[in-house]
């Protein structure tokens, strides 16, 4: 009797590490999928960086700086009017988006919480955000360059800032919402105006925050090429008249890479070298920044 | 108030988008009507335009993009969330949220130049050998192995979405209480069962909403698909390894060069259904995460 208890009870036991042995298979399987599933990110990562690295350095020089894009199979050529171009639009985009993003952030920060129309905007804004850049230029275009019948570099400025604007509105707003109400609290018992309590007190506040936000704009739109296709559209010489169509980096990457030229495709290289480093070092600039003031 | 018009202008200027893309397609509306979305022919010469190509790769590559990259992106967060030793949680989180910041150019150019003929060598070729006289499979798979058209684009596609939703779906993990967790590996639960049965149910809406973001992004990715994609326009063949189009890579490739007049209208008219199909979706994401958002407030 006692006998067939036990054995009973064993062969529940045994069951029971059976089933325990499998659900930790499970588990094991899981989580080492999941580390692979880590390293399959990193190694995207770190195999474009080298590879970036590796064709990029081979074309740096100071021609590259100091001379203008080259006719196919030329002996010699750079990239000086597309970094001009890119570093101009890119400047006056943000010079032109920043203020609007700001001042719609403050909206939704601080006087929207609560009404339609702050909770309408957020919810715009967030998709203009993920909005296909590509858009942005054909909308330029219809505005823009279909009235004036001319590509040129405004409408460049004009596209990069729509994409500016959303980014700086998120984190403005972001940022606005760390404050703690305590501050704005006290400065109101003072007897502040609210514009006041806002320019000098949150503002002053989310100043690395708001920063952050400009700088990974900044970030962004230095790369992008879909917008300036068709409101920029490209040029081979030196210009800084905005009238005219203006060459900008990722427009002639894209044009060289996709040439069969091998002058242009190692300079498309070395132009890419260049905006990927940039684009990273401004978003590693503005995380540590964060990081210091938060 | 100057902030308040601000935030107007941020709402007149979707309205804006919405007309002056409506108005750019009118031409090539009035004239086909809802049939561009299935017509296949594309022909500037004969001045014919239809849409369905463009929409089908642009679907297709997406599509390839997600199978890859939620299992990937749930993997990461998983990784991130529960099994990082925590000194390691913001160097790897950063290095993904990086990934998001590499332009797209970049992508495309290391794609074309790189990426592709090792796809065409050490992929392509040994599927094709494997798979030739499989009937479905077989039909995916044939076509000439040049690493360039939908698979080439849609894995590319997939790397380049994987950071958005793993940071999603980090940041929604991150938010499940953690005393359901405790209670869970209180009773014995293995990391795995806890993830699945406890994690994942609680945060759906948000998971959903994140791979639905990521979707919008590869929807609307111009730059590294028109390298990769072969820009050809064909619907003959299903083969996965044939050059295609998408919406994004028509525009950029015809739109410049384009004629006004129907050709151009027909372009704005595609640009506007892309508009439309990331409008849904995102909309979609946003609620779903909103939803998750409200949640948060009444059962913790």
């Amino acid at each position: 009797m006692s006998s067939v208890a036990t054995s009973q009870a064993a062969q529940h036991q045994a069951q029971r590490m059976r089933k325990h042995a499998a659900r930790k298979r499970v588990n094991a399987i899981a989580l080492v999928l999941a580390l692979a599933a880590m390293s399959f990110g990193l190694f995207w990562l770190i195999w474009i960086l080298i590879e970036t690295v590796r064709l990029g350095l081979g074309g740096m020089s100071i021609a590259l700086f100091t001379e203008m894009t080259p006719p196919p199979q030329a002996e010699i050529g750079g990239l000086s009017n597309a970094i001009f171009g890119s570093l101009l639009m890119v400047t006056l985009a943000t010079l032109l988006g920043t203020p609007i993003g700001i001042l719609a952030g403050i909206y939704l920060g601080e006087y929207g919480q609560k009404g339609w129309l702050g909770s309408v905007t957020r919810f715009i804004n967030d998709i203009l955000l993920s909005a296909p850049s590509i858009v942005i230029g054909l909308f330029i275009y219809a505005v823009v360059v279909a009235q004036v019948k001319s590509f040129s570099g405004f409408a460049g400025v004009l596209a990069l800032a729509l994409i500016v604007i959303p980014v700086v509105i998120r984190t403005t707003e972001n940022m606005l919402s760390l404050i703690p109400n305590a501050l704005r609290e006290a400065a109101y018992a003072l007897g502040t105006p609210k514009w006041k309590v806002i320019s000098s007190i949150t503002l002053k506040a989310a100043r690395a925050g708001v920063i952050t936000g400009i700088l990974l704009a900044l970030a962004r739109i230095a790369g992008e090429t879909a917008p300036l296709l068709f409101t920029a559209l490209s040029n081979q010489f030196w210009t800084s008249d905005l009238r005219q169509p203006m060459a900008s980096l990722p427009v002639t990457i894209f044009k060289f890479a996709m040439s069969p030229y091998e002058n242009w495709q190692k300079l498309a290289w070395a132009g890419v070298f260049l905006i990927t480093f940039g684009v990273l070092v401004l978003n590693i600039l503005a995380r540590v920044l964060f990081r210091n003031k938060s | 108030m100057l902030a308040h018009s601000a935030a107007i202008l941020t709402l007149a200027l979707l309205a804006g988008i919405i007309v002056s893309l409506v108005i750019g397609a009118w031409p090539s509306i009035s004239a086909y009507g809802l049939s561009f979305l299935w017509r296949s022919e594309w022909d500037p010469v004969q001045n014919q335009y239809g849409g369905l190509v463009m929409i089908y790769g642009t679907l297709m590559t997406s599509i390839i993009a997600l199978l890859i990259a939620v299992p990937v992106s749930f993997g990461i967060a998983l990784f991130l969330t529960e099994l990082s030793p925590a000194w390691l949680k913001r160097p790897l989180g950063t290095a993904i949220e990086l990934l998001a910041a590499v332009p797209s150019i970049v992508y495309g150019m290391w794609g074309l130049l790189v990426f592709s003929p090792i796809l065409s060598t050490y992929v392509q070729q040994p599927l094709q050998a494997v798979f030739a006289g499989v009937p479905v499979l077989g039909a995916l798979f044939s076509g000439p192995p040049v690493g360039i058209g939908l698979l080439s684009a849609g894995i590319i596609l997939a790397i380049m979405v994987i950071p958005f939703i793993a940071a999603v779906m980090r940041d929604v993990f991150e938010v499940t209480p953690p005393m359901l967790k405790e209670s869970s590996y209180a009773l014995g639960a293995t990391t795995w069962e806890v993830v699945y049965r406890v994690v994942l149910p609680y945060t759906k809406t948000g998971v959903v909403g994140g791979i639905m973001l990521g979707l919008g992004r590869a929807l609307g990715e111009t730059m590294a698909v028109t390298f990769v994609i072969g820009n050809f326009n064909q619907l003959e063949s299903l083969s996965l390894f044939e050059a295609a189009n998408s919406i994004t890579s028509a525009l950029a490739n015809e739109f410049a060069e384009a004629n006004e007049g129907l050709h151009q209208a027909s372009l704005i008219y595609l640009g506007l259904v892309l508009f439309f199909i990331t409008f849904v979706v995102l909309s979609l994401s946003k609620l779903l995460l909103m939803q998750l958002k409200k949640g948060e407030g009444s059962r913790t």
